[in-house]
């Protein structure tokens, strides 16, 4: 079966046929967000939000096996910045991500199963921030079963994994409302989005106007919910982006001084000599 | 060396190491005294940005070995646990990556420049054939190297052209599985690749160092591709190409952070976020794009030559695009090395070079599609590929040949220092 597959590759590659894909494949529809550019950050609200959908909607399906409660509230993360209890108005922040009160109060409303140690019985205990965030389902196998064969992907890397990365989260997430094109047949437990490769896909819409109760005043609406989780997930793709772009301008910054002298020492040792 | 060496040990330690192992005096000929045509230009600089980025990427690779973890189970997770929980893993994963990325322009640009300005030429020819030694070991390195996150492209990808080995008659299938250490890429497979991913890097430095040797011997070429004849002709490495080569890496090194710092994933593909699954085959499996012009010569040939099946062709067409380099030195029968005086051989050079680029743009594209599309009748990629490989080896194989006999050289300078001062020999200080 192996040695089958990988002959199938090598002619896959050989003669790659052009994949006849039902329907037309969309674009992902252009999108303005905070952290583009050079010196774009994540808006650490809309994290907050996105992470809420995420809790709310995705994650009865969709894993994130890489993240870990406490990097909610490391550096960049949505939760890293805190209002302070004491002064109003201002901002708190925590060296420990583990100490944030935030963090660790999301990370005890989830029960974890494990064997205890001392006398080799199964016990629960409450989520740590060291946890990382539980997974829906006990393996790959229940993953497929429960989802009419094909495991929702895992979301910790989802942007970085999918081509229009952000844009094309948010676009899946808005492309329902569509008419099937003639050429698409839909199975039972199918549905037609034109942003997914191929147009069908088992995951039918999830965000509804006023599915997910937000805090404070941002509007409860679907268009809403798909641009705050997939900035969520962007964050999650590459926590450290923040900190990148922050470094980055200190470096370029060093290399242009140091470019600049090295020309200018250049010019002064060929000064005299024809070249 | 090739020249006198004019070091003299000035202190006490010197002295006594200089009579025991002349090592101070190696590195003063080779980098301080040593003599250099005095009018490289700045392609000439490559080939010490070269000698830095081998160092940024056996630096940036040693430190990740130290976190990664070389097991199909855990391989994708590592990589993701460096970017995210090592400090500074994302920096230093990013710069290795990318840093491949810009080893390859750099020795892209390194070869062209010894192409147009015939570096391979006698006495160069073993200077060149260790530079195409180096030149595949990079190549075999990076292959390894784009394995080891085992994402989807990293496991396609090595699949694709492990089974390429499998094309050869008789013992092809044998190879394959030794290679593999299985009967597919595996574990075993990862291992092998990461061992010998951390190996190359050190071969090629060896390499490097008989490469700079084979340069100080003859002396470097020049743009004029006239030999160096007396004094007036060099300069001391030191201060005048050190500042000079200072200049051009520093300019390299800002372009290079641009990438690793704000365009840190733009040379990667978004399948090599998927974690490897042998049983999902990716749409479309390309390589990373330094491989795109040979990938494409691989899938140009489409047809069966006699007892070569295209497959086998393909590969041996692939092969053969690099094993032509070899022997190029012997292939070029014109007597004059630059191009500057090579009023023919020039354009048939900017041809080469446009053909390289439009088959690494073949190569990224499916073979079926068409290209220069009007209303739906167009070529497809694949003759377009075929056509650039057809270029590609004539330049080699018929192109320099023969130009070496009809090609009528324009006038070169008497020497270097003439063309320098663009003045007739007669007018130059004799020094």
């Amino acid at each position: 079966m192996k040695r089958f597959i990988a002959t199938l590759a090598a002619l896959a590659a050989l003669a790659t046929p052009a994949l006849a894909a039902p329907g037309e494949t969309h674009a992902p529809q252009e999108y303005t967000w905070s952290w583009e550019g050079p010196f774009g950050t994540f808006d650490d609200r809309q994290l907050q939000r996105g992470f809420q959908v995420y809790q709310e909607v995705c994650a009865s399906c969709h894993s994130m096996d890489l993240l870990s409660f406490r990097n909610l509230g490391q550096p960049g993360g949505p939760f890293e910045f805190l209002p302070d209890p004491e002064h109003e108005g201002e901002l708190i922040t925590f060296a420990n991500p583990n100490d944030n009160p935030v963090v660790m109060d999301i990370a005890s409303r989830y029960t974890y199963t494990e064997i205890d140690l001392e006398t080799g019985e199964e016990m629960e205990r409450q989520g740590i921030p060291a946890d990382r965030f539980p997974n829906p389902y006990a393996n790959d196998a229940q993953a497929a079963a429960s989802n009419g064969g094909a495991a929702p992907p895992d979301f910790s890397v989802i942007v970085k994994a999918r081509p229009g990365g952000a844009e094309y989260i948010r676009s899946l997430l808005l492309g329902y409302d569509y008419e099937v094109p003639e050429d698409v047949t839909l199975l039972p437990g199918q549905h037609y989005n034109p942003y997914f490769p191929g147009g069908v896909l088992a995951m039918g819409p999830q965000l509804f106007d006023g599915a997910v109760s937000y805090a404070d005043d941002t509007p409860q609406t679907a268009e809403q919910y798909a641009a705050d989780v997939a900035a969520f997930l962007a964050w999650a793709s590459e926590p450290h982006m923040e900190q990148r772009k922050r470094m980055g301008l200190g470096v370029m910054i060093f290399l242009l001084i140091f470019a600049v002298l090295m020309w200018l020492a250049y010019r002064q040792v060929w000064a005299n000599v024809k070249h | 060396m090739s020249h006198q060496s004019t070091y003299e040990p000035k202190t006490g330690i010197e002295k006594w190491l200089d009579s025991r192992l002349p090592i101070v005096r190696l590195g003063y000929d080779s980098f301080v005294d040593f003599p250099t045509p005095r009018n490289l230009n700045y392609w000439y600089t490559f080939g010490g940005i070269l000698a830095v980025f081998l160092v940024i990427q056996i630096l940036s690779g040693v430190v990740l070995a130290m976190h990664y973890v070389p097991h199909v189970d855990h391989a994708f997770d590592s990589v993701e646990r460096i970017r995210r929980d090592v400090n500074y893993g994302w920096l230093i994963q990013s710069m290795h990556a990318n840093g491949a990325s810009f080893f390859f322009v750099a020795v892209y640009l390194h070869m062209f420049r010894g192409l147009y300005y015939g570096s391979y030429k006698a006495p160069r020819e073993v200077l060149w054939i260790i530079g195409v030694v180096i030149y595949l070991l990079m190549m075999a390195a990076a292959f390894m190297g784009y394995v080891l996150p085992w994402g989807q492209m990293s496991y396609w990808g090595a699949t694709v052209i492990t089974n390429l080995v499998g094309a050869l008659p008789v013992v092809g299938e044998g190879i394959r599985e030794w290679l593999w250490g299985d009967f597919a890429v595996g574990n075993a497979t990862l291992n092998r690749f990461f061992s010998l991913h951390y190996l190359i890097p050190f071969l090629i430095a060896g390499l490097v160092i008989l490469h700079i040797w084979a340069l100080h011997v003859p002396g470097n070429n020049n743009p004029t591709g006239v030999e160096v004849k007396g004094k007036g002709d060099t300069l001391p490495f030191h201060p005048y190409y050190t500042v000079k080569d200072g200049f051009a890496i520093v300019v390299f090194l800002m372009i290079f952070a641009g990438f690793v710092f704000y365009l840190p994933s733009v040379l990667g593909h978004a399948d090599n976020s998927i974690e490897a699954n042998p049983l999902v085959t990716p749409a479309h499996i390309v390589p990373e794009w330094y491989f795109l012009p040979f990938y494409a010569i691989l899938r140009a040939v489409t047809f069966d030559i006699g007892p070569i099946s295209a497959k086998l062709g393909g590969v041996l067409a692939m092969f053969g695009a690099i094993g032509v380099l070899f022997v190029l030195p012997w292939l070029d029968r014109s007597p004059v090395k630059s191009m500057r005086y090579r009023p023919i051989a020039k354009w048939c050079f900017l041809i080469f070079v446009i053909a390289c680029l439009g088959l690494g743009w073949c190569g990224a594209e499916n073979p079926d599609n068409l290209v220069f599309e009007f209303g739906g009748i167009g070529m497809p990629f694949v003759v377009l590929s075929q056509i650039l490989t057809a270029y590609y080896f004539a330049y080699f194989l018929v192109i320099l040949p023969v130009l070496g006999f009809v090609e009528k050289p324009k006038e070169r300078p008497e020497s270097i220092e003439a063309s320098v001062l663009g003045s007739s020999p007669a007018a130059a200080p004799a020094e």
